[in-house]
C-alpha cells in the first residue's frame, strides 16, 4: 500500500510520518499531498486563536470531549513558537489534551512555527489536508499567540474563534484592526474573573461599530466560558454549528468563501515555492553571499541586488 | 536549503510521580540545543506515552522518574513501541535509580540512563550522537 492509501485508511503512523516529512520539506511528501488532494475538502475546520495564556488549549480539550460525545472524529493541530535563537521549540499544548491520547477517534499533533519564510502556514495548511484525507470530521487548528501570520492560518478555517480574557482592555484595542475582521465567534474565557462583563461590552461595541460586516448576515456572537470547568463549551459548539449552517445555507456565499480559500492557498503556495527555489539556488551558487558582501560594503543597494537576482531568474525561466 | 531534518523528542513523566522540575529542565535544554520538544506533562500511562510518541513522530522518548516505579514503566514503554512497530524510536531515562537497576533497564531496551549530576551538555551530546532523525 502506498503512503497516500495508508493515510486515507487512517493509518496513524503513516499520517504522523507524512506530517513530519511536510514539516521537514521532504520533496516526496509533496507528491503524496497531490495524491491526497481528491480526498480532501470534507472536514470542517475550526481555527482557534488568541493571545498566549488565554486558555486556547484547554478550550480545545473540552471541545474535543463534546465532539467525541456527539460521535464525531477530531484532528487537532496545535502550533507553538520556534525559538529564534536555537531553532528548537517546546510544544506544550498536548499537556492539556492528554486525556484524549488513547482515543482512536482523536489525532493530536503539535507543530512548531519554524520561523523562516512563512513555512508555518504552508505546512499547517498541508497538515490540515492530511487530517482531512484521513477522514477526521472536525479539524481544530490552535494557533500561537495572535499576529499577522496567525490570521493567515485562520483563512484556512471555516469558523474562526477569537479567544480573549477579561481585563485585556488596551490589548483588545490594539488587536482590533486585524482580529475583529476575522473572528466569526468571540469567546471570553476565564469569565469568572473580574471585568468579564466589561470585556464583553468592549467587544460588542467594536463589533457594532463595524456595521459593514453584517451586510452578509452573520453577526459574530460573544460568549463567556470557563474552559477549566467545562462552562459555556456546549454553547460555543452550538454557535459553531450555527455558523456552519449559515455558511453552507447559501451556495453563492459558500462558493465565494471557497474561492477565497483556494486563492489564498495557491498564492501562498507559489510564494513558498518561488522563495525556496530562488533562495536555494542563489545560496548554492554563492550569488547570495556575493550580494550580501556588496551590500555590506555599500557598493550596491539591496533593492537593486534583489531586482538583479529575481529578474535574472525570471528571464532564464522564460527561455 | 532547509531540508535538514529536525530532531523531535518527547519528554514524558510516566506514573504517579509529580516532580517535573527535572523533566522541564531537560525539555528546556533540548530546546536550546535546537530540538523540537513535545512535552506531554505528568501522570502518563506507558500506553499514553507511546501513543503520543507515534502521533508526534518523535525520534526519541525521554522518560523521567523519581518515584521508584521505573522497573515497570520504562520496559513497558519499550515493549509497547515494539508492539506498535515503532521500535526505531530511541528510549532513554533520567531520574533516581538504584545502581543495580541500571544494567537491567539497559537490557530491557532503555538505551541510556542519566542520573543526578549529569552535566546538561553531556545529555545533549548523547542525543546528537545516538539519535538520528528519521531518514
Amino acid at each position: 500500500m502506498g503512503i497516500a492509501e495508508k493515510v486515507i485508511s487512517g493509518d496513524i503512523r503513516a499520517v504522523a510520518r507524512l506530517i513530519r516529512d511536510i514539516d521537514d520539506k521532504i520533496p516526496e511528501a509533496r507528491e503524496v499531498l497531490k495524491d491526497l488532494y481528491p480526498s480532501t475538502g470534507r472536514a470542517y475546520v475550526v481555527g482557534i486563536t488568541g493571545a498566549p495564556g488565554v486558555g486556547k488549549s484547554t478550550l480545545v480539550d473540552q471541545m474535543v470531549t463534546h465532539l467525541r460525545k456527539a460521535g464525531k472524529t477530531v484532528g487537532v493541530l496545535a502550533v507553538d513558537p520556534t525559538s529564534p535563537f536555537s531553532g528548537g521549540a517546546i510544544l506544550g499544548d498536548r499537556v492539556r489534551m492528554q486525556r484524549h491520547s488513547m482515543d482512536e477517534g482523536v489525532f493530536i499533533r503539535s507543530m512548531a512555527t519554524r520561523g523562516y519564510f512563512g513555512g508555518l502556514t504552508q505546512s499547517t495548511r498541508s497538515a490540515i489536508d492530511v487530517l482531512d484525507a484521513m477522514g477526521k470530521n472536525y479539524i481544530i487548528v490552535e494557533t500561537v499567540g495572535v499576529g499577522q501570520d496567525e490570521i493567515d492560518i485562520v483563512q484556512s478555517a471555516h469558523t474562526t474563534i477569537i479567544v480573549l480574557i477579561p481585563g485585556m482592555g488596551d490589548d483588545v484595542q490594539a488587536l482590533k484592526a486585524g482580529i475583529l475582521e476575522v473572528g466569526d465567534i468571540f469567546v471570553i474565557n476565564k469569565a469568572d474573573r473580574e471585568g468579564a462583563e466589561r470585556t464583553v461590552n468592549d467587544i460588542r461595541l467594536m463589533i457594532e461599530m463595524d456595521e459593514k460586516r453584517y451586510k452578509d448576515g452573520w453577526k459574530p456572537p460573544i460568549l463567556t466560558t470557563q474552559a477549566v470547568f467545562d462552562k459555556g463549551i456546549k454553547e460555543m459548539l452550538d454557535e459553531i454549528e450555527k455558523h456552519r449552517a449559515f455558511v453552507t445555507s447559501c451556495p453563492e456565499r459558500q462558493s465565494m468563501l471557497k474561492y477565497e480559500k483556494v486563492r489564498n492557498d495557491l498564492s501562498e503556495m507559489i510564494k513558498d515555492k518561488v522563495v525556496h527555489e530562488v533562495l536555494d539556488d542563489i545560496v548554492h551558487s554563492g550569488e547570495f553571499e556575493e550580494a550580501l558582501q556588496l551590500i555590506m560594503k555599500r557598493e550596491i543597494d539591496p533593492y537593486t541586488a534583489c531586482d538583479n537576482i529575481v529578474l535574472k531568474r525570471l528571464k532564464s525561466d522564460n527561455k | 536549503m532547509d531540508q535538514k531534518r529536525k530532531i523531535r523528542v518527547l519528554v514524558a513523566k510516566p506514573g504517579l510521580d509529580g516532580h517535573d522540575r527535572g523533566a522541564r529542565i531537560i525539555a528546556r535544554t533540548y530546546r536550546d540545543a535546537g530540538f523540537e520538544v513535545v512535552y506531554s506533562g505528568l501522570h502518563q500511562t506507558p500506553e499514553e506515552v507511546v501513543q503520543a510518541a507515534i502521533q508526534e513522530d518523535v525520534d526519541m522518548i525521554g522518560l523521567s522518574s523519581l518515584a521508584g516505579a521505573h522497573m515497570y514503566l520504562f520496559p513497558r514503554v519499550v515493549e509497547l513501541l515494539k508492539e506498535k512497530g515503532a521500535n526505531d524510536i530511541v528510549v532513554c531515562g533520567g531520574g533516581i535509580f538504584p545502581e543495580e537497576d541500571i544494567p537491567k533497564l539497559k537490557k530491557a531496551g532503555i538505551k541510556e540512563i542519566f542520573t543526578p549530576g549529569t552535566p546538561l551538555p553531556e545529555v545533549v551530546k548523547w542525543v546528537e550522537e545516538n539519535v538520528k532523525p528519521r531518514g
